[in-house]
Formats: structure tokens, C-alpha cells, sequence
């Protein structure tokens, strides 16, 4: 049975005989069908500035030969389309003479609410919210002088047609409130954001105490930095604290553990299974399994059931990330990391929810062992060279630590590192692993996808602090 | 008269009266369709194509001073018709803002010398390859090119629709010819990548296979066996293929929302010198050909051409419709933000600028995004090589550059190299003093 083709011109057994007949002789393939609707409302300079819904439909039909891969898609849902798409992809496929693999994992597991939750709560009660926020806000704290509120909720229905009529889906909510605040004082101005979300409806995450604990946590950071110094500059030892600065591992070690760059042997990674890559004690998972988490997906965009991958296991490197294609070529199973943004976009590995686990220091010890180093709370975003390994991360709330103590806020700084390294680099893991609020998403290949990241509290023997101070 | 797709434009029609219909004061529809065709290529062979066709609409609603939009790639009538009565319910019940309105009438584009956007050439998949495998084998030729991260060629044609209740409807057509390829280099241990890419309105006006692959080998090659140098003050040299990010940090600080609302390091600068003498800013619309060209922005204003800086001086904003009533300005066709941006050519050439300090460390290649609009600093990680006395003595990585773009504005000396390779482009550019953070 398939939902979205009821309400199109285009029938399932249509679609099925052109499937079959287009991957008839591939190893592997699928059409991928998606109905998506989102909205954004936000609120700026003390008014509703806009509000959008989106509604889109549309398909990407996939063929896979060898290491070969045909795509097209398009968001005209015809049976004329489609016969287009099938004709490009065989005529780009001519020469394939593959078996196809039927074999998929199944599952009844789902780890989120079908609903979607742009109908779950009204409109009215969307634009009530971000005012209230509006009005806490400025009331809080007279230096604000900027505040921009956002709600934004989606709703995506998959369905992955394979050769052969099995039709595997997925209902996917995802909605998230962000803050940003400006705040001004004696001439200087400084900015903050911060937000939650997940796979839930609205009200999961916007009860009064849940706003609210939002923009105090965006006012705080910004008063921070208001009185910030400017950050210091080489290399030094770094206290990481818990739950969202986990972006160091999706960047310095999650991207380079990805299928396809490995079977391509282009990440610094690639040979380096069985090896050590962490100092003793660091674990790290990646996670599509946890309830309404934004990272979380009960399949994959290619159908496969996903799991609990342990990808470094007491620093040593165990697993890589797998979607169909690149675990068919390096002769393993897919772990369920097969993703993309939408049915504009081919398949790849990528990352869900990557976090390390506890270790058994505290944060209190960490800073204590410090004589000169950095206290980096919260972080923006981080980006990665895979083939040298470089990554960077810039800090949006960091303190000096001067003989074991914290001192004055600093500036916002980039950190940066070498990734194969820098987790052989970790002194200290701590005991208190947090989950990011829900606000991730990662780019690659120009795709966005929503992802989640977690760690405990860390202490890194040395990182190059790209500060002013000499 | 520019030419687009009658039938699009009929869409566009339908929609502009069944939302007036349904109650909206004004109406404003895009429609954008976009046919494309990718072609990857990797280790001497195909590795993904991909083609793709896309429609877009968008309607934006008004009813007096309150606004909603809706978009949808479904352009079925009965689906487009229940967004546009969910866009007015929506609009309804939406908070007035007086500055809510589509342009005034007297702004909208009028006419244009022909822009020559469209390249109608259509090239078929295998002469796509053809290009990708030349380019490919020229950079293997070089032994340190171990492996590549693939090479892609892409072809892409968009029709972009507008129309409007005041009667402003209009539409034209552009190409984009695209290719690419990224190689890794190796040597002992260490692997580095690096690309090249060429993207043109024209076929015929793109770099050459052979250019291609050659330089992205090049540029792999030269970052082999990098040093990590220790911390301190450096005169800097940014390549053009970075310089020109300084443009898009000046473009976003002076648009007219991060003015009005005051989180732009440049508010309060007009009028103000925030460059030096000598340093001029340019957006034009209207390049033949040129990456950035269009006949009118997203709101169908006529876009005028601006000379953003004059002799080191802040002379306009980027205003759209919305925050140009906010500001009391005419919107200058900004909407959808700048079109052909530039720095006017220095007068010192490369050379020269290589061989002004003993020691320069020459920027290829910059990481993250530690870029603050609001407060103006600035802290990237940065890789390249070290200039000694004029010439390339060893590359460099892990490394950071960092400053306050206020200050990093004031002294920056232009190169005489501009090249309009992208819609942003920039001689090289050198600054004095940065800090670099290493070992």
C-alpha cells in the first residue's frame, strides 16, 4: 500500500514494472518517494516577520551498478516522468549485467510519533508563544536589544519501493525553537543562540519551563561574553564540557569513519581498524535508536532498520559508518547510516546520533590538573578536512583556566586540530555524558541532515587556540 | 521584453487571482523550474549521474499589512489551491507590521541591454565524461596524485517566473556549466586534497580539461608535507580564491537588516572611510554573461548598479523593499542580495606583494565559520605555504588566523589580478600584522 501514490496520477503497480524494469540487472536500487511539509515562523525586531509552509512532493529513482550509481528524481510524480527517469538511467547503466539484492532487514520498531506536528498545534497558539518569548525576553534583561524567536516544524512521509513490490516507510516529525538574542551594554554588543528540538510535537518542548530555560540560557551566554577577553593564542590544554561541544568528535573523528570515504580509502582513517585511535577509555557510538532524538530515524533513507553502531570501542577503531552501496563493496553489512536531505539528493553514509560514553573523572578533577588551558562550554559549528584530517570548531562560551581555576570568559575563538590524533590527545573522560538540546544539522556534499551529538566532560592535552593574545 | 514559458506564466496568473479571490490585498508568485544534469566521474571511470527536474512556486499574500507565504513543487490546481486558501487563513490571523508591502510601482524593472544569461548548448552525458576523464588523467600524469575524491561536470538551465498585483510580470531564462575535480595527493604518511572548479553562464567559456586537472593536481601537491609553524605575527597573503570571502563578510554586514537591526559591525559607517584611500567596491547586475547577472531581484525591482565603496568610503546599503521602508531608503534591487561583487583592481602586482616582507604566509585555504557580523571578529583555521624571501619555501597547516575585521578592512592592500571567476571576486589581498596561532 502506498499513501503518497493514492492521492497521485502515477499507480503502484505502474511504478512497480517500471522499478523492476529498470533494475532488473542492477545490483541494487530503489525509488524513493517523499511527501514533506514544513514551516518556519519567526518572530523578529518585536514582530512576527514571516511565516511560510511548505509542501513538497516528489521522487528519486536510483539505480546502483558495481560502484556505479544512476539517479534521477524529480518533483513531477507521472507515470510520464518516471518512464523518463528509467530511460536515463538505463541508458546511463547500458552495459550492467548485476544481480539484484532483494535481502533488507525489516522492523517494527519506531522510535518517534507519526504525527505531524505543524497540524498538532494550531497557528494562533504557534504565534502566542514566540510573543510571550518576545516579551520575556526584553523584560529580563535591559540590554537586549535584538530578539529573533523561531518555530520550525516539519512532517516527512517516506516510501522506498524496491524491485520487486516491497514497499518499506516512515513517518518522520521534526520540530525545533530557537533563540538568538542581541544584547548591548556600555557600547559593546555581543550575541547568543540557543534552541532545543527533536522528533515530537511542539509541546514536548515548549511547556513554560522549557521556553524559558531556553532564552535564560541565550542571555546568560551573551552577558558572558559581554564581558569577554580577548582569547589567547597556541597551543594549549582544553577542558571540553558536556553535551553539545560533541561536535569535536562528528568533526574530528564521525565524518572520517564514513563508508564511503574509507572504501574510497581518501579518509585518514582508512586503514586503521584494529588500530588505536583513542586514548584507553574513549568509546564512541553512533546511535539512530534513541527516542525522539533529531538524529534518530526508525530506517534509514534506503529502508535498512537502524541500530547502535559502536564505531571506537576503549580507543580502538571497531566500525565505519555503512549505507548499502559502500558496505556491498567492502563486504559488510549496512548499519542503517544511509541518509539524505530529500528526494533531490543520492544516498550516503552519514552520521545519526554520534556520542562518546562516560568515563569516570569528574569535570572538577580536569580543571584542577590545569595550569594554562581553556574552558570551552558551547560551541557554533565545526567543519573537517577528511584526507588530512584538520577540523576546526569555533567556541561561542570559553573561560581561561589559569593553575586549576577557571577565570574570565574569552572571546569566541576557532580550535583546531588534527582528528586522527586528537583523541590519542585525551587525558580525562568524564562521568557526566550529556545529549546536545536537539538543534544539529550536518553538511556534506552540500546535503543537510538533522543529527545529534553527546560526550561527557574532557580534557584534550593539546589543541591550537586561535585566539589574538600572543 | 524578456522571453519566458507561457504556460509557467499562466500558472502564475491563476494563482496572483485565486489568492485575491480568497481575500488577499496583494499577491506576489514566483515560479522557478530548473532542469539539470550531473555527471561524476572517478578513478577512470563513470561513478554517479544524476539528473534532475525541478519546480518550484512560491506565494506570498498580503491582506492589508499582514503577510504569509506558502511554496510547493506540487503545481497540481487543486493542491496549489488549497495552499493559497491555507496562506490567507494563515495571513488572517497574523499580526499586522506596517512595513509589510510589495515595491512600489515606479521601482520595477523596466528594460535592460541583453545579458546574454542562456546557453542553450546541450551537452550529452558522454562528451561530460569525455571532459572529467581528460581532466582526471592530466592530474594522475603528476606520481604524487594517488587517488581522487571524483571529478564532476554539471549542466543546469532555470526559468525563473515573477509576477505580482500590481501588475508587474516578467520571467527569464540562464544556464550553468559547472565542472570540478578534487585529487589527493600522498607522500609517506600524509595525504592532502585539494580542487579545482570552473563555473561559467557559457560552455565555451570554461576552463579547460586539461587546466582543470592540472591545477587541482598543483594545488594537492603543494600542501605535501606540511608544518605546523609556531604562533606569532605574520604579514598575510590571501589567495583570490579565498580574498573574495572578505566581500561576502562586507555584503552581509551591510544588508539592510543587519543595519536596521543593528547587528552589523558596519552600522553607523556610512559616509565613514572603513577601508583605505584607495579602495574601491563595486555590485553590478548587468556583466554580459556574468555569474551573478540578473534583469531584476527577487522582488522584480530594477536593480541598480552601486558602487558600494568609493576611495575607502561606505557609500550604500543592500536594500531590499521591506527594511528600505524601515530605513526611509529606496529599495536598490537588493532583494535576494548582491549580483557581481568586487573589489576594483590594486595597483601593485602579485610579485610585488610577495616580495614585501621577508616572510609572508600565503593564504590557500581557510576552515570554519568564525566570522562575527556583529562584533566584526574574525578566528579561521587557515592552511598554505610560507613566502621567504619572495619565493614558496614549505606549506603549512593546523593553523589559525585571527583579528577584528574592522581593523583587518582598514589595512587591507589590493593585488592587480581580479579575475571574474564567481559572482564574488577579488584580487589577491595582503594584510600586515595578523596573528597566527600555532604551535
Amino acid at each position: 500500500m502506498s499513501k503518497i501514490l493514492k492521492n497521485s496520477e502515477l499507480d503502484v503497480s505502474s511504478a512497480n514494472s517500471i522499478v523492476s524494469e529498470t533494475l532488473n540487472k542492477c545490483d541494487d536500487g530503489e525509488l524513493y518517494l517523499e511527501d514533506s511539509k514544513s514551516e518556519a515562523i519567526v518572530l523578529d525586531d518585536n514582530k512576527i516577520k514571516s511565516s511560510s509552509y511548505n509542501s513538497n512532493l516528489g521522487y528519486g529513482l536510483r539505480a546502483v551498478t558495481g560502484d556505479v550509481v544512476a539517479y534521477s528524481h524529480s518533483s513531477d510524480l507521472t507515470k510520464k516522468s518516471l518512464n523518463e527517469s528509467s530511460k536515463n538511467l538505463k541508458s546511463t547503466l547500458s552495459s550492467s549485467n548485476g544481480t539484484y539484492n532483494f535481502e533488507i532487514k525489516k522492523t517494527n520498531k519506531k522510535y518517534y510519533t507519526e504525527q505531524d506536528p505543524i497540524e498538532a498545534k494550531n497557528f494562533k497558539s504557534k504565534i502566542e508563544i514566540l510573543n510571550q518569548v518576545n516579551g520575556y525576553v526584553r523584560k529580563k534583561d535591559n540590554s537586549v536589544k535584538q530578539v529573533t524567536a523561531t518555530l520550525l516544524g516539519e512532517h516527512k512521509s517516506i516510501e522506498i519501493i524496491r524491485n520487486g513490490g516491497e514497499i518499506l516507510t516512515d513517518e518522520r516529525p521534526l520540530v525545533r525553537f530557537n533563540l538568538s538574542v542581541m544584547l548591548e551594554k556600555n557600547g559593546r554588543k555581543e550575541t547568543a543562540v540557543y534552541g532545543i528540538g527533536g522528533r515530537q510535537n511542539y509541546d514536548a518542548y515548549l511547556k513554560e519551563a522549557d521556553w524559558k530555560n531556553v532564552c535564560d540560557e541565550a542571555l546568560r551566554i551573551a552577558s558572558v561574553n559581554l564581558n569577554s577577553k580577548p582569547a589567547p593564542a597556541g597551543e594549549m590544554q582544553v577542558v571540553l564540557g558536556p553535551g553539545w561541544p560533541a561536535i569535536l568528535i562528528h568533526e574530528a573523528v564521525g565524518h572520517g569513519l564514513e563508508g564511503d570515504f574509507n572504501r574510497k580509502k581518501t579518509s585518514a582513517f582508512h586503514n586503521l581498524v584494529g588500530q588505536r585511535v583513542a586514548s584507553e577509555g574513549v568509546t564512541i557510538i553512533d546511535d539512530g535508536t534513541l527516542e525522539n532524538r533529531r538524529g534518530s530515524l526508525s530506517i534509514d533513507d534506503e529502508g535498512t532498520p537502524t541500530e547502535k553502531t559502536v564505531l571506537i570501542e576503549n580507543g580502538i577503531l571497531k566500525n565505519f559508518m555503512q549505507d548499502r552501496l559502500n558496505a556491498r563493496l567492502m563486504k559488510t553489512k549496512s548499519t542503517g547510516n544511509g541518509r539524505r536531505e530529500s528526494y533531490k539528493h543520492v544516498v550516503m553514509p552519514r552520521m545519526r546520533n554520534t556520542i562518546m560514553l562516560n568515563g569516570k573523572h569528574t569535570q572538577e578533577e580536569m580543571i584542577k590538573s590545569v595550569k594554562k588551558g581553556i574552558f570551552a562550554v558551547s560551541f557554533g559549528g565545526g567543519q573537517v578536512d577528511i584526507t588530512s584530517g584538520k577540523f576546526v570548531f569555533n567556541c561561542t562560551e570559553a573561560y581561561e583556566i589559569l593553575d586549576g581555576k577557571v577565570g574570565s570568559p574569552i572571546k569566541g575563538a576557532t580550535l583546531i586540530g588534527d582528528g586522527p590524533s586528537a583523541l590519542k590527545e585525551v587525558l580525562m573522560v568524564g562521568n557526566d555524558m550529556m545529549l546536545d538540546p536537539g538543534i544539529g544539522t550536518c553538511g556534506k556534499a552540500g546535503q543537510g541532515v538533522p543529527v545529534g551529538v553527546g560526550q561527557p566532560s574532557l580534557l584534550i592535552n593539546k589543541m591550537t587556540v586561535g585566539g589574538t593574545q600572543l | 521584453m524578456l522571453e519566458y514559458n507561457n504556460n509557467l506564466g499562466d500558472i502564475v496568473d491563476q494563482c496572483i487571482s485565486k489568492a485575491k479571490q480568497s481575500g488577499a490585498t496583494d499577491v506576489e508568485v514566483a515560479l522557478i523550474k530548473n532542469t539539470s544534469e550531473t555527471v561524476s566521474f572517478r578513478n577512470k571511470k563513470l561513478d554517479e549521474s544524476d539528473r534532475a527536474e525541478n519546480i518550484g512556486l512560491s506565494l506570498t499574500a498580503y491582506i492589508n499589512k499582514k503577510r504569509t507565504s506558502v511554496s510547493s513543487s506540487n503545481l497540481n490546481k487543486e493542491n496549489l489551491e488549497k495552499l493559497i486558501v491555507r496562506c490567507i487563513d494563515a495571513a488572517k490571523i497574523t499580526p499586522d507590521d506596517d512595513f509589510n508591502s510589495l515595491p512600489d510601482k515606479e521601482l520595477f524593472f523596466k528594460s535592460s541591454k541583453e545579458l546574454d544569461l542562456l546557453d542553450d548548448t546541450h551537452i550529452e552525458n558522454s562528451k561530460k565524461i569525455e571532459y572529467l576523464k581528460e581532466a582526471e588523467e592530466v592530474a594522475f600524469k603528476n606520481p604524487e596524485i594517488v587517488n581522487t575524491n571524483g571529478s564532476s561536470f554539471s549542466e543546469s538551465k532555470t526559468e525563473v517566473i515573477l509576477g505580482n498585483s500590481k501588475g508587474f510580470k516578467n520571467g527569464y531564462k540562464t544556464s550553468n556549466f559547472t565542472a570540478y575535480c578534487e585529487v589527493v595527493s600522498k607522500s609517506n604518511g600524509n595525504m592532502e586534497r585539494d580542487y579545482e572548479y570552473t563555473s561559467k553562464r557559457h560552455f565555451e567559456n570554461l576552463l579547460k580539461p586539461v587546466e582543470l586537472g592540472s591545477n587541482a593536481a598543483n594545488f594537492a601537491i603543494r600542501k605535501l608535507k606540511p608544518q605546523k609553524i609556531n604562533s606569532g605575527k605574520f604579514t598575510v597573503i590571501f589567495d583570490k580564491r579565498i580574498a573574495k570571502n572578505f566581500l561576502n563578510y562586507f555584503s552581509n554586514a551591510i544588508t539592510g537588516s543587519s543595519i536596521y537591526r543593528g547587528t552589523s559591525f558596519l552600522k553607523d559607517k556610512l559616509n565613514k572611510k572603513i577601508f583605505s584611500e584607495n579602495i574601491n567596491i563595486i555590485d553590478r547586475s548587468d556583466i554580459e554573461r556574468g555569474n551573478g547577472s540578473k534583469y531584476f531581484d527577487n522582488e522584480g525591482v530594477q536593480i541598480q548598479n552601486l558602487s558600494l565603496v568609493k576611495n575607502g568610503v561606505l557609500n550604500d546599503y543592500l536594500i531590499d523593499t521591506y527594511y528600505g521602508r524601515k530605513l526611509n531608503l529606496s529599495s536598490n534591487g537588493r532583494s535576494g542580495g548582491t549580483t557581481n561583487l568586487y573589489f576594483e583592481n590594486g595597483d601593485r602586482n602579485l610579485k610585488d606583494l610577495m616580495n614585501s616582507n621577508k616572510k609572508i604566509f600565503y593564504i590557500t585555504e581557510t576552515i570554519g565559520h568564525g566570522t562575527n557580523i556583529v562584533t566584526g571578529d574574525y578566528s579561521v583555521g587557515a592552511a598554505g605555504m610560507m613566502i621567504e624571501n619572495g619565493e614558496f619555501a614549505y606549506p603549512v597547516s593546523e593553523v589559525t588566523i585571527a583579528g577584528n575585521l574592522n581593523d583587518m578592512f582598514k589595512r587591507i592592500i589590493l593585488a592587480n589580478d581580479l579575475q571574474f571567476n564567481y559572482s564574488t571576486n577579488s584580487p589577491s589581498i595582503l594584510i600586515e600584522d595578523i596573528t597566527v596561532a600555532g604551535k
